[in-house]
């Protein structure tokens, strides 16, 4: 599907601010809001938008450590990248699994309560996964930027 | 922090896959009115349970073939300022995510661009001069699942 500019101003307003209502959207993108939901409409049809995603804030929730952990996996075994990413589904604390060409093989995003309940997970959970050659771990201290923002 | 009982957890799982639907939709598959639904809702967002909501787009549609991460290391920690190197990688629209860590690096950088190419040219021009910028490791991205969580 071919975009023109109407359709690229409203997907950048969209992705900006989610949630906001068609004719607010409409305003801000200087279009009428029947042209902006027809617009909506055939973006979704051509498999552009997928869909919105409610955002949990887990540090509300009482999960306060967030930790992106790194492995390198012992790729002489063919089955290790399937077997790491089927044990790892099954850890209910991990919230992203995400899968590189570099010199990380696999990230997971893993939350835990508090350091003792993250020292759990970790001993118990994650050096449990199989083949792990390495593995590293990057404590998050602040998200400065999180969006879904394109340079349309 | 805010108490969540089985009804609560299954609104959030719900709306963390779909937050379109309608709070009529949803009290129907889990037996509440839509009324009682709206208010649990709303007491969701009231209590900070949730930080907001992404539209979920295909890159690849729009042309935007590759996602690297990147963890940058920076050089001169003391002389610059974190703030200005935050501002800076903040500003770059091909950066979706800065987030500052502890361990290996300083930084985590989600970059999009149109290709490798166009990656080199954001690296270049874009990432290598920001202000005390050092080691930076890139690992393109293959694939990415995100999971329900411990709800």
């Amino acid at each position: 599907m071919l975009l023109d500019d109407a359709d690229r101003r409203i997907l950048r307003q969209l992705l900006a601010e989610p949630g906001l209502a068609t004719a607010d959207l409409a305003e801000r993108a200087g279009v009428t809001a029947a042209t902006c939901w027809r617009r909506l409409e055939r973006l979704r049809e051509s498999g552009i938008l997928m869909g919105e995603q409610m955002l949990i804030d887990w540090r509300a929730l009482g999960w306060e450590v967030e930790v992106s952990l790194r492995f390198t996996l012992d790729k002489t075994d063919p089955r290790a990248f399937d077997e790491f990413l089927d044990a790892a589904r099954e850890v209910p604390e991990v919230l992203e699994i995400q899968t590189f060409l570099g010199r990380t093989d696999v990230r997971l995003n893993v939350i835990a309560r508090d350091m003792a309940h993250w020292q759990e997970i970790y001993r118990h959970r994650i050096l449990t996964l199989p083949h792990i050659a390495e593995v590293d771990a990057l404590m998050l201290v602040s998200t400065i930027k999180d969006s879904g923002s394109l340079p349309l | 922090m805010i108490d969540l009982d089985e009804t609560d957890r299954a609104i959030l799982r719900a709306l963390a896959r779909d937050a379109g639907q309608s709070a009529g939709a949803l009290g129907r598959a889990l037996g509440l009115s839509q009324p009682a639904t709206w208010r649990r809702v709303r007491r969701l967002h009231d209590g900070g349970a949730v930080r907001g909501r992404r539209v979920v787009v295909d890159p690849a549609a729009l042309g935007f073939g590759v996602t690297v991460f990147l963890g940058v290391k920076l050089a001169t920690r003391g002389r610059v300022s974190l703030e200005d190197f935050e501002r800076a990688a903040t500003a770059i629209p091909e950066v979706q995510t800065v987030q500052h860590v502890l361990g290996l690096f300083d930084y985590r950088l989600r970059v999009v661009a149109r290709d490798i190419a166009d990656f080199e040219r954001v690296l270049r021009r874009r990432i290598l001069t920001l202000p005390g910028v050092g080691q930076v490791e890139a690992n393109v991205l293959l694939s990415e699942e995100r999971r329900p969580g411990p709800l």
